[in-house]
């Protein structure tokens, strides 16, 4: 995973609560076996006019001009800026890989659900939860400046607008820990071989039913 | 001190070790894997040379690309087969259980977890897939996990979670007759919204909750993550353990009787504290229509689609507005004028044989309606369609003008052949209505089994209740 610590990128407002993953990737892409690949195909149906399979070449699709992303003051955007309970519905990580693919190292709104929310921490997302008001006001910001930036410092915990003012973010401290250098949380589980034997061994004569496989 | 919620209960035994933070190692007994959210975790294993930590631990089956026609040609589209194929071959190679796409016991992982007993009370029960909140109807602890999640609990063993805060739904008193599962969780999601749930577990409890069977019980808890939470739970009681009695996986003999007086401390202390209680009066509930592109999006049938204009949110009035004009819905209009143009029953919140004994009451001796251009069936595995055949269901079915299939997720999501085309208008008995989610285009109304197979012989929604 690539590490997060401090970024700048410009802002796309998604202006749409409850953007589920389904809009984020439609099934159909779901069907590949491979983790990349995946943002050409991000937010399809809104994106393009006609009807998207894996395989096709994308360069030549018609583009719907009225979805943001389209825009071309908005080429190149890192920061997502969405509305309450982005990210909800299915489990599917293809939603963050397609939107790290796409480009997306950010993603602000009043709320995620939770499966995306964690989700996007295993692929070097930074998921920042805002005030709704602070949300509404950045909406406005990106409308009112074309090519509208902002800085995201992971480890002072800041966003800051184009004008300096610094609004703070709360994130997890394990979470932090693991974005900022990149880990993989397999390896510091596998610290932990000692503690998963011993918590088996209890458990297998407490409750041995627990470890019946086939039958 | 207060007591424990069951949440809380089924935590801290399968917690490893916390640390002072609150982030701990949560053990997973029960590993359900697919063909969809499996393959890149699978090659993540390849990649850094690592081995599943307890293969018996893991049960895979493929569910969402499989046809649910003659599978005996296989499955015609490529990119699907390959998916299938792959993990066929990695279930081969790393040695783990898998009902292949042709064994009489393949299904919908949330249905055949249950149904071979490989889910138990007292478990955590993950699967790379939201739904997974189902397996909670049994006092099990059960989500929907990521593929790097996938990898994770392949390789350990065990989770990385932090504790989520405890919310009680109370469906309180008896819900009225021809109510179902169903519309009680679509009642409750139109309650609370779907974030409503986001960062708590919920237990569903009460004398409505309490009245219905375990495979009701797994229909609320399968739409627990509609509303947002991420796990939900109903406590164990005498129909939870008998309904496990038999199950291949269950334990058998003294360890059956020493599980069984376990399980039975499976449920919320008395003084148990909630960090959000929400109470529901069962009488009020009505079968229920969604009508918009969300599952809070949800009226009674006697109802109509509800006026943006008297929204007084701005954000959510516009979603209203943006969903009806999806949705090709006037606002006002009575739901029960609603034509339908495909029925669709099944998924993992319907599949079950009782969902078929509902939908086949309503279908018998009725016929799918002229405008009514597919109505099918899809049993959630081999072993619920070989029930239902035994008592004669699929007749009922195919007499009535239905198509009966064969097990999967189907036009739930629409990763195989079954779908809606652009415009089309379904009454289905899935658990999500999301733009697109059963075919580009494609229009989603959510309803019970019952008032699904009511749609497909009158043609447009109606309260079941009127015609049986």
């Amino acid at each position: 995973m690539d590490k997060f610590t401090k970024m700048t990128g410009v802002v796309a407002p998604l202006d749409r609560a409850n953007v589920d993953t389904d809009a984020i990737i439609p099934k159909q892409f779901l069907k590949s076996i491979k983790r990349s690949g995946f943002g050409p195909n991000l937010f399809d149906e809104w994106r393009y006019l006609d009807h998207g399979e894996p395989g096709m070449d994308n360069t030549g699709r018609p583009l719907n001009p009225d979805f943001v992303l389209n825009q071309p003051r908005y080429q190149g955007a890192s920061v997502l800026l969405a509305r309450k309970n982005f990210g909800c519905g299915s489990s599917r990580e293809h939603a963050p890989w397609a939107l790290l693919d796409y480009g997306f190292r950010v993603i602000i709104a009043p709320s995620f659900a939770d499966i995306f929310f964690n989700n996007c921490f295993k692929n070097g997302i930074l998921p920042i939860v805002a005030d709704e008001a602070v949300v509404d006001r950045l909406f406005g910001e990106v409308a009112a400046a074309e090519g509208y930036s902002l800085t995201v410092d992971l480890q002072a915990q800041t966003v800051t607008t184009p004008s300096g003012d610094v609004i703070g973010f709360d994130v997890d401290p394990f979470r932090k820990h693991c974005l900022v250098n990149g880990l993989d949380d397999i390896g510091l589980t596998l610290q932990h071989v000692d503690d998963i034997r011993a918590y088996e061994q209890r458990r297998k004569s407490e409750a041995p039913w627990l470890f019946q496989g086939e039958p | 001190m207060a007591g424990k919620t069951l949440y809380d209960k089924l935590f801290e035994a399968h917690a490893v070790r916390t640390d002072a933070d609150g982030t701990a190692l949560l053990y997973i007994d029960r590993h359900l894997v697919h063909e969809v959210t499996s393959p890149q975790a699978f090659e993540g294993l390849r990649l850094a040379g690592r081995k599943p930590w307890r293969v018996d631990s893991v049960l895979a089956t493929p569910d969402h690309n499989v046809p649910t026609t003659d599978r005996s040609r296989g499955i015609e589209d490529p990119v699907s087969r390959i998916q299938v194929e792959t993990l066929d071959q990695n279930c081969h190679e790393f040695g783990i259980t898998e009902f292949g796409m042709n064994d009489v016991r393949q299904g919908i992982v949330h249905v055949i977890g249950p149904e071979e007993g490989a889910t138990l009370p007292g478990m955590t029960v993950v699967c790379g897939d939201s739904h997974t909140s189902t397996h909670g109807a049994f006092g099990a602890l059960a989500f929907g996990i990521g593929t790097s999640e996938v990898e994770h609990v392949l390789a350990t063993q065990c989770l990385i979670q932090k504790k989520s805060k405890n919310m009680l739904v109370s469906v309180d008193g008896p819900v009225g007759p021809g109510v179902t599962a169903k519309d009680i969780v679509l009642a409750i999601i139109g309650e609370i919204g779907t974030a409503g749930g986001t960062g708590y577990a919920i237990e569903f409890g009460g004398q409505a909750i309490r009245d219905l069977s375990v495979e009701g019980r797994m229909t609320v808890c399968n739409m627990a993550i509609e509303a947002g939470a991420r796990a939900g739970m109903v406590a164990v009681d005498e129909k939870t353990v008998e309904y496990f009695y038999g199950r291949p996986y269950a334990p058998k003999g003294d360890l059956w009787d020493k599980a069984v007086s376990a399980w039975f401390d499976l449920h919320s202390d008395d003084d148990a504290e909630f960090d959000r209680v929400v109470r529901l009066d069962a009488a009020a509930i009505r079968p229920q229509v969604t009508w918009g592109t969300s599952p809070e999006m949800v009226v009674a049938v006697d109802a109509a689609v509800p006026d943006p204009a008297r929204e007084s949110d701005p954000v959510k009035a516009d979603g209203m507005r943006a969903a009806l004009k999806y949705m090709g819905l006037e606002a006002n209009t009575p739901i029960n004028q609603i034509a339908v143009d495909k029925v669709f029953i099944g998924s993992c919140t319907n599949s079950r044989i009782e969902d078929l004994r509902a939908a086949a009451e309503v279908a018998k001796g009725r016929k799918v309606a002229g405008n009514v251009k597919l109505a099918m069936v899809v049993p959630g595995s081999g072993l619920v369609k070989q029930q239902a055949e035994a008592e004669g269901l699929d007749q009922v079915f195919i007499e009535a003008g239905f198509e009966w299939r064969e097990p999967g997720c189907s036009m739930c999501l629409a990763m195989n052949a079954d779908r809606l085309e652009p415009g089309e208008r379904c009454a289905s008995t899935s658990n999500r209505n999301f733009e697109g989610r059963q075919g580009q285009g494609g229009r989603t109304h959510l309803v019970s089994p019952a008032m699904a197979a009511a749609a497909a012989v009158t043609g447009h929604f109606v309260d079941v209740r009127e015609i049986v």
